[in-house]
């Protein structure tokens, strides 16, 4: 039964391979529709949470956008995505990184993974 | 006749053609058999049996292995009538049916038994509010008043009260097939359908409008 829904994510998710984790900065690359006109856009920042399996996962990304921090979350199998690129490796202790929220600016900064 | 009988297999969500994630359940029907075909002139009305899952014979009682041996056709787990009218001739004993039936189906509807909640308290069963805990109140979880006193000096009928609640057959009406896998008997129907994964539904086409 299980095996079924399993071979339907399975061909949902593609060739997409997810290799960060929390504490990482990524640059999301997803398509964006304008009236009848298709652009490429970026959103770069770091990732607080991943969540759920197979098809269904998504990331949470958190990036200042001016003095406001925004976070967004992409299912990250969409057709939608175009692209995950890694610019960093964080070192971080915990799988959800809810502490980033109430905090601005040096603080919010995490350790480079060696 | 656009009906089937199947399994429910699990829920999960798939990307439309725009990119938009849809939540959908996932049915198994793989090919149904028509057992019996009843017509107009011996029965009076037109209708087919459809069975699901084939089974090995001595799996079946006697009584229902007569009526398969009738036919001629092999058993199944499950058997189910279904009506459909004059004009659905070339229907015949022993034909298999698959998902190809819901090819230009817009929205069935779909029929299960959900899952048996046992004896249940209005909260639950009714959605009925709950007392306050404090403040010398003992009401907490009671329904409250069942009626007046001296007129009428009876409880009406029909008033809702704790009890059985769930493992009974329930409709869904109008649920969208998202898609259509015949290789493997699959359909995917935005949203949820009544009962536990592996439960048997039965799959109708809905009416127009």
């Amino acid at each position: 039964m299980q095996e079924i829904i399993r071979k339907i994510e399975r061909k949902q998710m593609g060739e997409r391979q997810v290799n960060y984790t929390p504490g990482d900065t990524v640059s999301v690359s997803f398509r964006i529709k304008e009236g009848d006109k298709e652009r490429i856009q970026q959103f770069q920042g770091v990732v607080v949470q991943t969540r759920g399996t197979g098809s269904t996962a998504t990331v949470t990304v958190r990036k200042a956008s001016g003095n406001v921090y925004v976070e967004r979350i992409f299912p990250i199998y969409s057709p939608l995505i175009v692209d995950v690129k890694i610019m960093k490796r964080g070192s971080v202790r915990r799988a959800k990184l809810y502490f980033l929220r109430g905090r601005t600016g040096k603080s919010t900064r995490i350790k480079e993974k060696k | 006749m656009q009906c089937l009988i199947g399994r429910k297999i699990g829920m999960t969500r798939v990307f439309d053609e725009t990119g938009k994630s849809v939540g959908v359940t996932v049915i198994q029907t793989g090919q149904n058999i028509i057992h019996q075909v009843k017509n107009g002139e011996k029965d009076g009305y037109h209708a087919v049996q459809l069975g699901f899952e084939e089974i090995p014979e001595k799996k079946v009682n006697k009584p229902a292995l007569g009526h398969f041996k009738k036919l001629g056709t092999p058993p199944t787990r499950v058997i189910k009538e279904v009506r459909c009218d004059a004009s659905d001739s070339g229907k015949a004993s022993g034909q298999r049916v698959g998902v190809e039936v819901f090819d230009n189906v817009k929205f069935v509807d779909v029929s299960g038994t959900t899952k048996g909640r046992g004896h249940t308290g209005t909260i639950k069963r009714y959605n009925f509010q709950r007392g306050r805990k404090t403040h010398g109140n003992t009401n907490v979880r009671e329904r409250g008043s069942v009626g007046a006193n001296t007129y009428p000096a009876r409880v009406f009928p029909g008033l809702k009260m704790s009890g059985q609640y769930g493992n009974g057959k329930v409709t869904i009406k109008r649920l969208e097939v998202v898609t259509i896998d015949k290789e493997s008997g699959l359909v995917f129907l935005r949203g949820a359908v009544p009962g536990r994964n592996q439960g048997i539904v039965v799959i109708r086409a809905a009416n127009e409008g």
